[in-house]
């Protein structure tokens, strides 16, 4: 199957959920891993009240960044009852500045407990970045 | 993946090796309790690889050791056991798991089966209300900060204290149900957070309140010990710490990615992150995990009180003997510091146990008076439609595997392909059909949790059995089963 240029999809793992994530740069990957990972968590959101959510972050590295960016997110979830469903993120080098828009849970199938940091890589490709991501379930 | 059968060392049929001259990084063997079935099944996942990653941690008493449920997890996969000298040796939050002290605790009761069968729909119910399971699921409890603390300090005692047990319970539980050097100041503000609420609750995943039948005993004389009766009624709670042990895991697997930096450390994997035990970093991570662990087995006191209330009220003035008596509770995710003969030597080591428990034998200290001449308790879950286990821990487990055992069946197909293959609507029907009762949150979840999506536990008690170092007592065949 050919690749669209920024996406995700789940691929195996025995006893977790993992997650390829590719972008053309790194602020196109954290916003398609947080796609991703939002997905996996099989979120149903309210119509209403749509929320906006900002986020500030900085990282030692971009793989840091990443597994922080997505923990903020999972933390927001579960403390806030609040689902995401478009994303956007601006970087300053290793500085995050992101906007989340989304709206209460109303039914939330999935729970995760942790992104780990797991062979977790930032490559390089003719196409961009991409990385795998695991999550602990 | 792509290892072969032939890079093992056959030691016995029982155990395999994999040496350290195997790859230049290895400080240590690492060593497989497995037939060659349940090796050839491993090669088809990451476990391997993992283990072999484990054994490049600074600080390896000896080799690495991996149990016959083994699958890929994160870091050092799932059944990984590894000891680290104490104190000079490392502490790996990664290598122990987020679920901290992830556990199970056995209760048993002389409620015969035939009596319960007719009650067995509202039991389900009952339980389902009184243990609260899946995703966002709060407790009744609402801890002021003070409170959790407490919790943090004293398990599961916090609980009896309260009126939630009995002291049997705490003596049936490994460490009593409260580790010592607990910490409650190095959580952080998340982890207390996600900790006040959730005193009580099972969570989702592989987590469970199970009823089962005691279906067959292998030892009669043990299973009277443990309070297992042919036929009647048990009940097994499997769930861990919660938010608050994952957030734990979380920050210092955060916090020692510049630790390793720090200390020089290198590592194949980030996920295995360290620091030395005897650092203020190792420090700090040990006394919040052993918070974590606390919470983990007061949590699953509560539940066990709320289990209990629930028997009590489907089967008060109906069926005779409807207490449930506690056998034991082992943890699963846990680091702690023992003492075990390596090399003919006593060492003070720190064991890394991540999906695997401890299994001492017979006469091992910290056993409670009336368990001495049998060995630990080891509790092996199946899956919910097949059969679980109870064993004892043998003296060769000091021997081969710092005193650990498998922690129960292992998967063996991944959570994407289980959701491909099975159907979670059908599942329910299917284990209904076979006289379990399902209450699950997610037929999706339970779609991954599907018996398929697991080895075959008698083969892994056999495997066990087979290398001296756990023996059986008795099956447990499921009637109920309340997941997330």
């Amino acid at each position: 199957m050919k690749k669209t240029t920024a996406g995700y999809r789940e691929i195996s793992h025995t006893a977790d959920w993992a997650l390829q994530v590719w972008a053309p740069d790194l602020s196109g990957l954290l916003v398609q891993a947080a796609r991703g990972m939002t997905a996996l968590l099989d979120l149903q959101l309210a119509e209403a009240p749509r929320l906006e959510h900002l986020l500030t972050l900085d990282a030692a590295d971009p793989e840091s960044l990443l597994v922080s960016f997505l923990t903020e997110i999972l933390y927001i979830n579960e403390q806030e009852h609040l689902g995401f469903d478009a994303f956007q993120v601006s970087l300053d080098g290793l500085h995050l500045e992101a906007r989340l828009w989304g709206a209460p849970v109303t039914t939330q199938r999935k729970e995760i407990k942790a992104v780990t940091y797991h062979q977790l890589a930032i490559q390089t490709t003719p196409h961009g970045l991409e990385t795998t991501l695991v999550f602990d379930v | 993946m792509g290892f072969s059968l032939s890079i093992f060392h056959k030691i016995s049929d029982y155990q395999w090796e994999i040496p350290a001259s195997y790859r230049h990084d290895l400080r240590v063997p690492v060593r497989f309790l497995a037939t060659r079935k349940v090796l050839e099944a491993a090669l088809d996942d990451l476990s391997v690889e993992q283990a072999l990653n484990a054994a490049t941690l600074p600080g390896l008493a000896g080799p690495v050791v991996i149990m016959p449920d083994m699958h890929q997890g994160y870091g050092f996969p799932i059944g990984g056991v590894a000891a680290m000298l104490y104190p000079q040796g490392v502490i790996s939050p990664g290598a122990i798991g987020y679920d901290i002290n992830c556990g199970v605790r056995l209760l048993a009761s002389a409620v015969p089966f035939e009596a319960a069968a007719p009650l067995l729909d509202k039991l389900s119910a009952a339980l389902d209300s009184a243990c609260p399971s899946g995703v966002g699921a709060k407790g009744a409890l609402h801890l002021t900060d003070a409170d959790l603390s407490a919790v943090c300090r004293q398990g599961a005692a916090w609980a009896v204290k309260k009126g939630l047990g009995s002291a049997a319970d705490l003596r049936r539980a490994e460490d009593g149900g409260a580790l010592d050097g607990a910490d409650p100041t190095r959580l952080s503000a998340r982890a207390r957070e996600r900790g006040r609420e959730q005193l009580g609750t099972v969570g989702s995943g592989n987590h469970f309140v199970e009823v089962a039948v005691v279906s067959d005993i292998l030892d009669p004389a043990a299973a009277q010990t443990l309070g297992l009766f042919p036929g009647c009624l048990t009940l097994m709670i499997h769930c861990g710490s919660r938010g608050l042990g994952h957030q734990v895991c979380t920050d210092y697997v955060h916090d020692f990615q510049s630790a390793v930096q720090r200390y020089g450390i290198q590592l194949p994997d980030r996920e295995l992150v360290c620091a030395p035990l005897n650092s203020p970093e190792g420090q700090a991570y040990l006394a919040a995990m052993r918070a974590a662990a606390n919470y983990a087995f007061c949590n699953r006191q509560i539940l066990a009180h709320n289990a209990r209330q629930a028997f009590e009220q489907v089967f008060a003035g109906r069926v005779r003997h409807a207490e449930l008596q506690p056998v034991y509770d082992i943890t699963h995710n846990m680091g702690k510091i023992e003492t075990h003969l390596i090399d003919g030597q006593n060492v003070k080591v720190c064991v890394h146990r991540k999906g695997a428990t401890r299994a001492f034998g017979p006469g091992a200290p910290g056993l409670p008076p009336e368990y001495q001449s049998l060995g630990q308790p080891v509790l092996v879950p199946g899956s919910m439609g097949t059969e679980s286990w109870v064993l004892v821990g043998q003296s060769a487990s000091m021997d081969l595997t710092y005193g650990s055992c498998c922690h129960g069946a292992g998967r063996v197909m991944s959570r994407s392909q289980a959701k491909r293959t099975v159907r979670g609507d059908a599942l329910k029907r299917q284990l209904e059909d076979s006289g379990i009762q399902i209450r699950a949150g997610s037929l999706s979840g339970l779609a991954e949790e599907a018996p398929q999506a697991y080895k075959d536990v008698q083969m892994v008690v056999e495997t066990v059995v087979g290398a001296g170092i756990a023996r059986q007592v008795a099956r447990l065949r499921p009637v109920a089963v309340i997941k997330g």
